[in-house]
């Protein structure tokens, strides 16, 4: 029998390795994106396994949510790279200086 | 160990040792596979704790969608792959550091003092006949509706705002665009112009017997 708390350990470490590649990978901007995406999948992990716990199916449909969420933000995130990459033929988050933040 | 917590260990070992392979290698479309496996792994996991709709969603969606637009826009774009792993060693401990900290609280919150199977009990096991889609279909389109119209709005604002992020106009000279309401309107007059000319009569030619000579 698996226990509740190796589902979220599990989704534990996923969270922590991906936070670490936003910190490795900060000049790739893809890979960040991918972070993100693996970020998002770790929190999903822990809301299938208290809804999988608790038998309570409202977890899984909030899971179903962020996935649509985590989607359209992937796709309009992948047109922003291209624009900037059309723009400025490169996708190096240190070239994006140019609001001086 | 039983054969669920095998099969579960492995499948979380193989998402975990994929979403290392991710943050670490320097090609980004070897990420983005590595990506994919970390995603089936998951998906797994995820039908081990009875949510097979979710599951097979996942590998649907993410997998076969947006997996796929990622690789695309890799390929597509030109990237100077030395310049963009420069800093990722200056980086390492401080990432290291945070990451394992912040995993040793979370461990000390959701390890099995709090969370174990003595402290939650076992939890309903589903019986074969039982579908996961008809549980989360009811509620969706019945206490969730809402919330579904809204997502499928977000959708669509979606895809218009990739769209016209990404729309290109480009000038007359390099493409040549239809202009369809000019088209349909066309008559006859503007295409076809009637010639009023004198008739010519063809002078006969001369005697092929002279030429050869």
């Amino acid at each position: 029998m698996i226990a509740l708390s190796d589902y979220l350990i599990f989704g534990a470490i996923l969270f922590t390795i991906s936070m670490a590649g936003i910190f490795l990978n900060r000049k790739n901007i893809i890979v960040l994106l991918m972070s993100i995406e693996l970020l998002l999948l770790a929190v999903n992990t822990n809301l299938v396994a208290f809804s999988h716990y608790l038998n309570d199916v409202t977890g899984q449909i909030f899971v179903f949510f962020i996935l649509t969420v985590a989607a359209a933000e992937a796709a309009i995130g992948l047109a922003i790279i291209v624009l900037v990459f059309r723009n400025r033929k490169s996708i190096n988050v240190d070239d994006l200086g140019s609001l001086k933040g | 160990m039983t054969f669920e917590q095998f099969i579960f260990y492995v499948l979380g070992a193989l998402a975990i040792v994929s979403g290392l392979m991710v943050i670490t290698v320097k090609n980004p479309v070897k990420a983005a596979l590595w990506l994919v496996l970390a995603f089936i792994a998951t998906a797994g996991v995820w039908i081990m704790a009875q949510a097979e709709f979710l599951g097979l969603v996942l590998i649907l969606v993410y997998v076969g969608a947006v997996m796929v637009l990622f690789l695309f826009v890799v390929m597509m774009l030109d990237i100077n792959l030395a310049q963009l792993k420069e800093g990722f060693t200056r980086y390492l401990p401080l990432g290291a550091m945070a990451s394992v900290g912040i995993l040793a609280m979370m461990y000390m919150v959701l390890g099995p003092d709090h969370f174990g199977l003595e402290v939650t009990g076992a939890p309903v096991q589903q019986s074969a006949n039982f579908s996961n889609t008809k549980a989360i279909g009811v509620p969706l389109y019945t206490t969730h509706a809402y919330a579904f119209v809204l997502a499928a709005v977000l959708l669509l604002v979606g895809i218009v705002a990739a769209i016209a992020l990404t729309l290109r106009r480009r000038p007359p000279r390099e493409v040549l665009y239809q202009n369809i309401d000019q088209q349909v309107k066309t008559e006859k007059a503007d295409r076809l112009t009637m010639v009023k000319m004198e008739s010519v009569v063809e002078k006969e030619l001369p005697e092929k017997e002279e030429e050869s000579k």
